[in-house]
């Protein structure tokens, strides 16, 4: 019998479609996976019933000779960022615990249209703020992974979309949706030795994602493989009049664009990147990487992008200015909690509910930004921070005058354990420096696994392409996956 | 600059989020800590350079000048912590 947690996206889509098994048994197996699998904490909601639903009109469906989608048959994972229209939608919050849209975010409505079906929301860092899925109000997620020194220590599945991450590494769900506002997709990905992409800005549309810091949020697909990413983002992605910032172009073939021959591409490796004291490991993988991507025929270039080590400072102003905007609507009257004490007014109940509703992590950062562009700080801060945001852009525009494609870590260090970092945030925020600078450019990026580390844990490597060149990404990262020989994965403890 | 905790009762109170002596005390020494932190930014030449607008180059549009209201009232109001009616509930206002 087909142990159905091992197959990944095309696998099932392909099976369902040739009629190896029914869209229901994988939904009957991957619910009884996810339902066994409460000591990871990844689901902070779980829809058996949606993923059964979803996969019995795919087997009617068939039955009747209908064309399928492109994600027909395959039960995925939500993170409980995306609204679902009648389960409960939190962003890991109390604020908005027991908020149950009335809608559907565009894009899970893509994708239940393509034929996919919901196990459940993922769990997640609250508001998508953390790298380490610690902030959430449901408690931590815990990584599948264990250090090889024989101790059982908890690790961190990276963040935000850490139930997205530990989910897939745990082979609860073939893939799972993410979003990446300053690396939530790519570190969490790093962190368990999965693949997940970020596609340009615009490519997905925002419309439905509980909003954290709108010029940088963007969903993306976390998956096994690079292919499966690829079939993902082929089903998420698309125009959306609801957004005002989506683009408004179709939709490559990235599935049937897939090829990992490089000859021809030129790949950048940022000095800036090195920085002093990395990790050995580290810096053996992205060795290794280039070796990768030179065997693919791809010819390496020195790069530089000066403007590196200001990226991660510009992005914790202007996120938590964005975050101290868009977190202004949770205020006790329209939805989410109330927290009115007795004879409190208006501006009380505001501020109670606030306290209330809001997890440390979050408070701290509404409070930056509030002071970012409060009077007579918002040019030192706020306008500065958006000038090197444009300088550190002119950096990738530069760089692409003699590269196609950069490589270079996901993340500075393998997984860390859960309560390692948390005493100070800036030792956490330090973990994105890697991640941040793409985001803060729009920039299409792809974390695959790279290797393990001395204690047996995943490491990422990272590929940034060109606004609107998912296509070499995915190229590089599929390169990169046929030479890594990566099968690693987490030993079935929980 | 760095705050001082009178600078922190403001921000959180222009943040509308309550908090206690306590932790206002700790927010001032994490704040001043992160601030210092991102004012490394000063250093940067930002001379001619203008501020970051849209990271991709996109057109905003325009929509049609109708009425989008969706009439979707009792949706609306489906996750009002306390509604009256077909409105929001709020505490008495008496400025």
């Amino acid at each position: 019998m087909t142990d159905f947690s091992r197959l990944g996206v095309a696998a099932i889509r392909d099976g369902v479609a040739n009629g190896e098994f029914k869209a229901v048994e994988v939904a009957e197996a991957l619910n009884a996976r996810v339902a066994a699998a409460k000591a990871l904490n990844a689901f902070i909601v779980e829809t058996p019933e949606k993923a059964i639903e979803a996969a019995q009109a795919v087997d009617t469906d068939r039955a009747a000779g209908k064309p399928l989608g492109k994600m027909a048959g395959v039960p995925i994972g939500m993170k409980d960022l995306f609204c679902t229209e009648g389960v409960q939608t939190t962003a890991a919050s109390h604020i908005l615990e027991g908020f149950v849209p009335t809608y559907e975010s565009t894009v899970s409505a893509n994708l239940w249209k393509a034929g996919a079906g919901m196990l459940g929301k993922l769990n997640l860092d609250q508001f998508a703020m953390g790298s380490s899925n610690e902030t959430s109000y449901f408690g931590n997620v815990i990584s599948p992974w264990r250090r090889n020194d024989g101790g059982n220590a908890p690790l961190a599945p990276g963040g935000s979309s850490g139930g997205s991450s530990s989910a897939i590494a745990a082979r609860l769900c073939p893939a799972a949706t993410g979003t990446d506002t300053g690396g939530s997709i790519r570190q969490p990905a790093a962190f368990v030795g999965i693949s997940g992409i970020k596609p340009t800005y615009g490519r997905c549309s925002r419309w439905g994602v509980v909003a954290f810091a709108s010029s940088l949020d963007q969903a993306g697909p976390m998956a096994r493989d690079v292919r499966d990413c690829a079939i993902m983002l082929e089903a998420m992605a698309g125009f959306d009049p609801k957004d005002s910032t989506s683009l408004d172009l179709p939709v490559p073939a990235w599935e049937a664009g897939l090829n990992s021959d490089l000859k021809g591409k030129r790949i950048g490796i940022p000095k800036e990147y090195r920085l002093d004291g990395i990790d050995e490991d580290i810096a053996k993988m992205w060795d290794n990487g280039i070796a990768w991507l030179k065997d693919a025929g791809a010819e390496i270039v020195d790069i530089s992008l000066p403007h590196t080590k200001y990226a991660l400072p510009a992005y914790y102003i202007i996120a938590p200015a964005e975050a101290s905007s868009n977190l202004a609507r949770y205020d006790g009257v329209r939805f989410g909690l109330r927290d009115l004490p007795e004879g409190a007014g208006l501006q009380d109940m505001y501020a109670a509910t606030r306290a209330a509703g809001f997890g440390e992590e979050v408070r701290r950062r509404i409070m930056i930004g509030t002071y970012v562009l409060s009077a007579g700080f918002y040019d030192a801060y706020y306008t500065q921070a958006q000038k090197v945001r444009t300088l550190i852009a002119r950096d990738f525009e530069n760089a692409w005058a003699s590269c196609d494609l950069i490589l270079a870590p996901t993340a500075p260090s393998a997984a860390f354990g859960l309560g390692e970092k948390t005493s100070d945030p800036l030792s956490m925020y330090l973990n994105d420096v890697f991640a941040v600078p793409a985001s803060l450019a729009g920039l299409p990026a792809m974390s695959v696994p790279g290797g393990l580390d001395k204690q047996g844990l995943p490491l990422g490597l990272q590929i940034i392409g060109k606004a609107l060149d998912e296509q070499a990404v995915l190229n590089a990262g599929l390169a990169i996956e046929q030479r890594s020989g990566f099968t690693a994965e987490a030993g079935e403890w929980w | 600059m760095s705050v001082d905790k009178d600078t922190v009762n403001k921000i959180a109170r222009l943040s509308r989020i309550a908090i206690s002596d306590a932790e206002a005390d700790k927010m001032v020494g994490e704040l001043n800590g992160i601030l210092a932190w991102v004012e490394q930014l000063a250093e940067v030449d930002c001379t001619g350079v203008e501020p970051m607008t849209a990271v991709i180059p996109n057109k905003l549009r325009l929509r049609d000048d109708v009425v989008t209201d969706g009439d979707v009232r009792d949706k609306v109001l489906a996750n009002a912590p306390a509604k009256e009616g077909s409105f929001f509930g709020v505490p008495k206002v008496i400025e």
